[in-house]
């Protein structure tokens, strides 16, 4: 296990550096999260981090962009443009989740 | 357990840095439910990893974009071993039917979409839908019988020259 201090706050993080204590997060970690990937969080990205933080707390597994598009309404497209690139891993990365495992 | 304090955080490569260009290429050449589903999931996983994709609908595959037929691709037991069922049972009238709507169903289970819903979410995501002109001119099709976010009906050879580089999964 290993913890490492990201701002102000002690975290435990995985070897990938993914939160592995959901309780450790706030909001103004996902800040500093986001800025070490390159992005500069707005109330769009907050929108879809609060609904996969309370979307984990009642599955227990991280939401897909599918689910996050079905169940949120947020368009996949605008997924793409908030988190460019991998935009399920870095969402999860962002909101102090592990990876999502789902296929679709 | 032991606990590791590292000073500074470890930040995860989400290859940002390095882009690697990669591209995948599917062509998607049967029109049964089941046979539709392996192209378009692997390039959604692909499309959500960065790597550009282009599926190239050919033959049987036509039907996953013909507006005509895409809602409706069965699923048949018959020459299909692995349904582990009497080979005579799929033959019977109505098992088709009956074995297409029992595969939605399992489909709609696991939360993954009907195949033009499905192929929307992949154009979303950036992927890039072309059509073989070769089997759009032998069942007499053209762009206004496609889906409409196909981008164009193109030769094998044009098929070819834009995934150039590009992995390729032949399905």
């Amino acid at each position: 296990m290993t913890v490492t201090t990201i701002g102000s706050s002690r975290v435990h993080v995985d070897a990938e550096g993914f939160l592995t204590d959901y309780d450790e997060w706030t909001e103004d970690l996902a800040r500093l999260l986001a800025a070490q990937i390159g992005i500069e969080l707005t109330s769009a990205h907050l929108r879809v981090l609060r609904f996969l933080r309370a979307d984990y707390a009642e599955q227990g597994e991280t939401a897909t962009l599918r689910r996050v598009s079905t169940q949120a309404g947020i368009p996949v497209k605008e997924l793409f443009t908030l988190f460019p690139g991998k935009p399920a891993k870095k969402m999860a990365y962002i909101a102090g989740l592990p990876k999502p495992v789902g296929c679709v | 357990m032991t606990t590791t304090e590292t000073a500074t955080a470890i930040v995860p490569d989400f290859g940002d840095d390095a882009p690697t260009g990669r591209k995948l290429a599917i062509i998607c050449s049967k029109g049964n439910l089941d046979m539709a589903y392996p192209g378009l999931i692997l390039a959604n996983a692909a499309l959500g990893e960065g790597v550009e994709v282009d599926l190239f609908f050919t033959f049987w595959g036509f039907d996953m974009i013909t507006k005509s037929r895409m809602s409706d691709l069965k699923f048949t037991m018959l020459g299909n071993t692995a349904t582990h069922m009497p080979q005579g049972l799929g033959g019977l009238p109505g098992m088709t039917a009956m074995a297409t709507h029992q595969m939605r169903k399992q489909i709609h289970d696991v939360g993954v979409p009907d195949v033009p819903e499905f192929l929307d979410q992949i154009v979303d995501s950036g992927g890039h839908l072309w059509a073989c002109r070769l089997s759009a001119e032998m069942m007499h099709l053209d762009e206004n019988d496609l889906y409409d976010r196909v981008e164009g009906i193109i030769s094998a050879a044009d098929f070819i020259e834009k995934t150039a580089g590009a992995q390729l999964l032949f399905i």
